[in-house]
């Protein structure tokens, strides 16, 4: 029997046990009542004890949803969603707020601790001793986002010493108010389209970050996302201003337990990088996908764009999307100072029944701006991957330069892979370059590699990391293993 | 029986495009430990087959015969069993593994092996130390440890790649599938070095070649001319200058 064939079969066969975030945390919630309107918003508002002003903000891109319907154009097909049978609401019942690590419910610690998620800022302090088998990693300072709220922040003191915020939203939202006022919505507007109106109506927390003028923020920051609760969306808002000469690494990612309802998940992310400043944002997306069935699995219908507002600052993208039932995500930069840079990189892998359109926009406005896209989609099982893609010249982006490659690898023969680039350019001396590829695993590549001793599992490892290598050596160092582990875990018997 | 490799009454097909085609018509094959034979035969007698077969290709249906390998029972195990038992390909045309590191694939693969041997893994300092040698006795450049599986390589560094693929990974057993053919000269002895390098008491090979040229390096124990599936016949070293200067003609008639 060909190897293709049978690593197929082997797929049908494992359905979804290897999803190793799926357990349920039992823990007291308090949650909104079902539904969605005014009121609903109004509550969110007064949970997080909010301005007036952001109230307002909230109502206005409320009554802009209102009036907007769903995106029809990706290539992914799911049933309506009830937007009414969902609590846009849920928190661990404790007292609102960060805490430190000593508040902080054990239950919850207990969660991230089986997420492997390095709550405890001393395991990561240099010069500890660390169990044996333990490697010392750099620290990384972690804002967790348990269902609606952020339920800690490590290392705050050392960036506040560097001069860096990085807090949750909803407590920036009363730290610095002219901070956060002064730059939401103004990346992606409120009304921009109809999850991130959504998301601007009913966000209920996420992570802020600010790095002052010529600031090189100390340590990578990332932020864990969790969905909990059973019935309930989460709508994150991340917020990320990065000034003058400054720069900053930051890494998202997220899991979700197994159920067989779909929940959505629609967050928005606004970059803003100022003169000569630079942000590097990573994402290792691993939200409950579903079962091998397509039952189930998060749908995550994200926003996230980049401005590049100052001369000569950068803003790379590199996400590696294994999980979720939908994806519709097209991380992209506004490339609108003189000489700047954006990149994106993306690996997205589909297995079973998951369903991907992602891919990036690439705006040019200023003169000199420079873009790269490396897109990598990896389809098996019965799984649909599209990279849909816009690089748009615009007519003073003189000199501008985009380069973009999108390589599809398929697994078995009842997946698909689609590209579908849109370019658009009204300035003639642009240049712009796309090559795109599509392969499959060959039966001479798996069983080369099995002559010389590789299992099957192994053999295609190897292969779908060296497919994914130029996107993965963008990943900052510790996330890099992280990250070919989940890509072999998410192809499990397909993939190895 | 050598208690060996032995191979007895094999035959074999594959489903070409909806047709079964027989390739292997009982090939009876023995090799005793420590020696090397070559397989000599016209185009499309079924040499390569045999090599796939033996390694475990699963394009081809076996349909009757057996081979016993060190006692066991080789068309059982999976490749990768087989190759752990000590049995090495050569491939005729080694496959291109895009963006899979060369000395990644390789310390991958020898560990891999030396796993399923009760063996201790090697350490990437000590891992690249020996690659590194084993390089250089094959006159390979330092770079190609670095670069991608066979990718962009010429058609000599492919074959050299092969072999220091299997001085790395210590066969007890390695099948050469036509190693040297798009070899230069000076590049055919550098790989007969390399193979006759591994040649002890434990270290048996199967040669397949058009040419008697290589086996002026890798001087044989025994030559088989094999033809339309089964061996045909089998003699000393001697037979390749033979083969050389008569060609198959006569070994084919006298089958017939």
């Amino acid at each position: 029997m060909p190897a293709v064939t049978e690593t197929r079969e082997a797929v049908e066969k494992l359905g979804q046990s290897s999803y190793k975030w799926g357990f349920e945390t039992d823990i007291d919630m308090d949650l909104a009542p079902k539904g969605l309107n005014e009121d609903t918003i109004r509550l969110i508002s007064a949970r997080k004890e909010e301005p007036e002003w952001l109230l307002e903000w909230r109502l206005a891109a409320f009554s802009a949803w209102q009036q907007m319907e769903e995106p029809k154009w990706a290539k992914v097909a799911y049933p309506p969603i009830d937007y009414q049978d969902a609590h846009y609401y849920a928190a661990p019942r404790k007292k609102p707020g960060p805490k430190s690590l000593e508040e902080v419910d054990p239950e919850l610690l207990r969660t991230y601790e089986k997420l492997g998620i390095p709550l405890h800022e001393q395991a990561l302090l240099a010069g500890v001793e660390l169990p044996e088998g333990e490697t010392a990693r750099p620290p990384v300072a972690v804002d967790a986002v348990f269902d609606s709220v952020s339920v800690v922040t490590t290392f705050r003191k050392t960036l506040e010493e560097a001069g860096v915020i990085f807090c949750p939203i909803s407590e920036a939202v009363k730290e610095h108010p002219d901070l956060v006022r002064k730059y939401l919505g103004t990346v992606v507007p409120a009304g921009d389209n109809f999850y991130a109106a959504l998301n601007s109506a009913v966000f209920t927390d996420g992570s802020f970050v600010y790095v002052p003028k010529g600031v090189r923020c100390p340590m990578e920051l990332s932020t864990y996302f969790r969905i909990n609760a059973r019935n309930t969306g989460q709508f994150e808002r991340t917020l990320i201003v990065v000034e003058d000469g400054a720069s900053v690494s930051y890494l998202e990612g997220c899991t979700a337990p197994m159920r067989d309802e779909n929940q959505l998940h629609a967050a928005v992310v606004e970059l803003v990088a100022m003169e000569d400043a630079s942000i590097k944002y990573s994402t290792v997306q691993n939200w409950y996908p579903g079962d091998e069935n397509g039952r189930g699995g998060i749908y995550n219908f994200v926003t996230k764009r980049g401005a590049c507002r100052g001369a000569r600052s950068k803003i790379s993208w590199t996400q590696v999307e294994t999980g979720s039932a939908i994806t519709w995500k097209y991380p992209s930069c506004i490339l609108q100072g003189e000489g700047s840079v954006g990149e994106f990189y993306s690996v997205a892998v589909t297995n079973n029944h998951q369903q991907a359109d992602t891919g990036t926009k690439m705006i040019h406005i200023g003169r000199n701006t420079r873009s790269t896209i490396i897109a990598k989609t990896i389809s098996a099982g019965q799984s649909d991957s599209t990279y849909r893609g816009l690089v748009r010249v615009l007519p003073k982006a003189y000199g501008a330069r985009n380069f973009t490659q999108c390589d599809s690898l398929l697994i078995g023969d009842r997946c698909g892979a689609h590209t579908v680039p849109y370019i658009e350019n009204r300035n003639m001396g642009a240049r712009i370059e796309h090559e795109a590829t599509t392969s499959k695993i060959s039966e001479d590549q798996l069983f080369y590699c099995r002559q010389r001793g590789l299992s099957e599992e192994d053999a295609v490892g190897l292969i779908v990391n060296g497919f994914c290598r130029d996107v993965l050596k963008e990943l900052p160092m510790e996330f890099a293993v992280e990250a070919q582990k989940l890509l072999q875990i998410s192809l499990e018997g397909s993939v190895g | 029986m050598t208690q060996f490799l032995d191979i007895s009454g094999l035959c074999a097909r594959i489903d070409a495009d909806g047709q079964e085609k027989e390739i292997l018509r009982g090939v009876d094959l023995s090799i005793p430990p420590g020696e090397v034979h070559a397989i000599m035969g016209p185009n499309g007698s079924g040499k390569s087959t045999l090599s796939y077969v033996l390694a475990g290709r699963e394009d081809y249906e076996v349909t009757a015969g057996s081979v016993t390998f060190q006692g066991k029972d080789l068309l059982e195990m999976e490749p990768e069993e087989r190759a752990a038992a000590g049995l090495f390909l050569a491939f005729q045309s080694p496959i291109e593994l895009p963006g899979v590191n060369n000395a990644n694939f390789l310390r991958t693969a020898v560990n891999a092996v030396r796993r399923a041997r009760g063996q201790e893994e090697l350490d990437a300092v000590a891992f690249l130390k020996t690659a590194r040698e084993a390089a250089k006795a094959l006159s390979m450049a330092p770079d190609m440890l670095k670069r991608n599986v066979n990718v962009g390589f010429s058609g000599g560094e492919k074959k050299r790649n092969e072999v220091l693929q299997m001085t790395l990974l210590q066969p007890s057993f390695a099948i050469l599938d036509e190693t040297d053919s798009g070899l230069d000269v000076d590049a055919l002895r550098i790989v007969a070095e390399g193979v006759n390098r591994l040649r002890s008491p434990d270290f048996s090979a199967l040669v397949i070649t058009h040419h008697q040229r290589l086996l002026d390096y890798l001087v044989p124990d025994r030559i088989h001319v094999m033809a339309k599936g089964r061996i045909i016949h089998s003699g000393g070293p001697e037979l390749a200058k033979q083969i050389d200067s008569e060609g198959y003609t006569r070994f084919l008639a006298e089958a017939a």
